[in-house]
């Protein structure tokens, strides 16, 4: 029997907002099938984003949603969280909400390690406002602000997270679209602040603009750079030149905020 | 059984208050001179059972308390200029969105870095117009410890009523001195609780106006899944560009305040009945405007007071009424004219007034007032 994916989609809320060949459906599903797979409950589970295309994506969602302003998602979740650590919390957004004008809010979570999960759409570009570089646009690249090309080298998201402490990094993309629901579904598991970033792609204002021809180029570019972190261990670095690493990147147990926090309360209260 | 005293600084007042309205959730970030109210937060509001979050950044903490909110807390900020200018797009975000949480911000000189240690009275604009859009607006102007311990508690009280952020300003005077402070006891001051939902989930809409202006809020990880976002929005919650929506619903966010006015003003009204010469003022400059009211009485000129305690919704009506008798209007404030144009505003050129404005981080004292209240004729 096919999944029921309308299950977990609010009633009357489609269609989205996405273009068509945009990965972020793709995305979507998995991350519906990861709630499904670990039997979570919706009622106890908030997905919170920013702003931009794939922040939409809560709206949805038949959870308890949290729309919030450009790159606060992780602040506000952090505030849902502390208030309320049996909750579920997931996060939702792209590359330039979460690591340019929310960047301050992403590290300090990996740093605190809270129990959330922040998934990152990385499709390497502002979407919604018509294509200007994000802190995630390879260098040279053409976008509506740059023109002459992109001077400004990228972040590497998923370095990012690790090395401002965050204690699960994976990496999928929207063209494995199969991975996506047990990455996503390995790191909720995962006691403490996971990230789960997604290359994505996005034909209307990136693709465009950088010489690919049609969705199923950018879909397939993906394919093609992707390399299993199993796989890259045998491969050289020759090898790997313009590659991308997927898979879990990165796990360790670190103490968690809310339950460090609980202790905060014990040991105020024994005085 | 006599009650409880003690000698404390306005900002831990504004602590030991939030903790007496129920607040169980504060987020802050180091600020100059507001931050005495976060370590008091750090070290009682776990004690209680509460949490404390020191954030990253000003505008993570005012984030955090909005989404702690939406998860059934009740939840304080506290900061400064400078920080209050940075959480104005979440204010706005609270305004629109209508989660109700306190910002206490203490009146420090300004704009930008300007005197982190001094006093001023110059963010009361920002209190109504710094967030973008039209919005309620409510801010409270306490002028004593025990007033800040109480005005904190009504905050609460106001926010949770009318499911909307509401604004304590104390000026740096207020916040750092030491005072007697007599605490109320338990059950004395009445605590507002937010209205929840009596709806099942399945017919639950965060913005249901069939309940009235205020409609009730429910809470994240109580059963009912709801959407909230900082767009305009229908009644369920979800974005919507149709006019007829949006314009009905920005005019229902103003009105729940503005068509409360009588329940959200307060004022204190000194020596005002045979009052002359009215001197308006607020927070700290208001002790200064009685010993000048005083003084002036002595030397036989009938002076009185009228002393915001509500600066917004500003008392229009009051100030309206005053302007029917009054020969003139002295306005002192730490700042160069602020309440003096809403005072204008209403008084409509019946009455001349005269503002006392200071800047230079020392307060207004009770000799500049008196000189001022004998150049009305």
């Amino acid at each position: 029997m096919a999944f029921d994916y309308e299950k977990y989609i609010r009633p009357g809320k489609l269609p989205h907002i996405w273009c068509p060949g945009c990965g972020h459906g793709i995305v979507m599903k998995g991350l519906i099938r990861a709630i499904d797979t670990l039997k979570m409950d919706t009622k106890n589970t908030a997905i919170v984003s920013g702003i931009g295309c794939a922040s939409r994506l809560p709206g949805y969602m038949d959870c308890c949603t949290l729309h919030t302003a450009h790159g606060r998602a992780a602040a506000f979740a952090t505030g849902v969280k502390m208030a309320k650590p049996e909750m579920n919390v997931i996060l939702v957004g792209g590359d330039g909400d979460g690591t340019a004008i929310g960047g301050n809010h992403f590290i300090h979570a990996c740093r605190r390690n809270i129990n959330m999960t922040y998934i990152i759409l990385n499709n390497k570009i502002y979407g919604m406002t018509g294509g200007q570089f994000s802190p995630a646009t390879p260098t040279g690249a053409k976008a509506s602000t740059t023109p002459y090309g992109n001077p400004d080298p990228p972040f590497d998201i998923a370095k990012l997270a690790i090395g401002a402490g965050a204690t699960f990094v994976a990496r999928g993309t929207a063209y494995h679209a199969t991975q996506i629901d047990k990455l996503i579904a390995e790191a909720i598991q995962h006691k403490g602040f996971s990230v789960v970033e997604i290359l994505d792609d996005c034909p209307t204002t990136y693709g465009r603009r950088n010489k690919f021809k049609s969705v199923i180029e950018m879909m397939n570019h993906l394919k093609e750079i992707a390399v299993p972190v199993k796989a890259a261990e045998k491969m050289t670095a020759e090898q790997l030149q313009g590659k991308v690493l997927t898979g879990v990147l990165f796990k360790e147990e670190r103490p968690e905020y809310t339950e460090e926090y609980a202790k905060v309360i014990e040991r105020a209260q024994a005085k | 059984m006599s009650k409880k005293v003690a000698f404390l600084q306005g900002n831990e007042a504004a602590a030991h208050g939030a903790i007496y309205a129920g607040c169980n959730f504060f987020a802050g970030y180091p600020i100059t001179p507001s931050t005495e109210v976060a370590e008091v937060c750090s070290v009682e509001l776990p004690k209680v059972g509460g949490k404390f979050i020191q954030m990253e950044d000003e505008i993570g903490a005012m984030a955090a308390i909005l989404g702690a909110s939406l998860a059934g807390s009740k939840v304080l900020t506290s900061t400064s200029g400078p920080g209050l200018s940075l959480k104005q797009e979440l204010i706005g975000y609270g305004c629109i969105a209508e989660i109700p949480c306190v910002v206490f911000n203490v009146m420090r000189g300004g704009p930008s870095t300007g005197m982190p240690t001094g006093p001023s009275q110059s963010d009361v604009m920002s209190a109504k117009w710094g967030t973008h859009g039209d919005h309620p607006a409510i801010c409270l102007v306490p002028a004593s410890v025990q007033e800040t311990y109480e005005e904190v508690i009504r905050a609460f009280n106001l926010s949770e009523k009318y499911r909307t952020p509401v604004m304590v300003m104390p000026d740096e005077i207020v916040a750092h001195m030491r005072e007697r402070i007599v605490f109320p006891e338990p059950g004395e001051i009445e605590i507002v609780p937010r209205k929840t939902p009596t709806v099942p989930p399945e017919q639950y809409k965060p913005y249901d106006t069939s309940f009235g202006d205020v409609p009730p809020l429910a809470a994240y990880g109580t059963g009912y899944k709801f959407h909230v976002t900082g767009l305009n929005k229908m009644q369920d919650g979800f974005p919507t560009t149709k006019a007829e929506i949006v314009q009905a619903e920005e005019e229902r966010q103003v009105r729940k305040v503005n068509a409360n006015v009588d329940d959200i003003v307060t004022f204190e009204e000194y020596l005002l009945d045979d009052a002359e010469v009215v001197v308006v003022a607020y927070g700290s400059t208001s002790r200064s405007a009685r010993y000048a009211v005083n003084a002036a009485r002595e030397q036989g000129i009938k002076a009185g007071m009228f002393r915001i305690k509500t600066f917004w919704p500003f008392p229009d009506k009051q100030i309206k009424a005053l302007a029917q008798k009054a020969k003139g209007f002295i306005v002192p404030e730490m700042n160069l004219g602020m309440a003096a144009l809403e005072i204008e505003r209403n008084v409509q050129g019946k009455a001349p007034v005269l503002g006392i404005f200071r800047v230079d981080g020392e307060p207004i004292n009770p000799d500049q007032i008196v000189a001022k209240i004998k150049e009305v004729k």
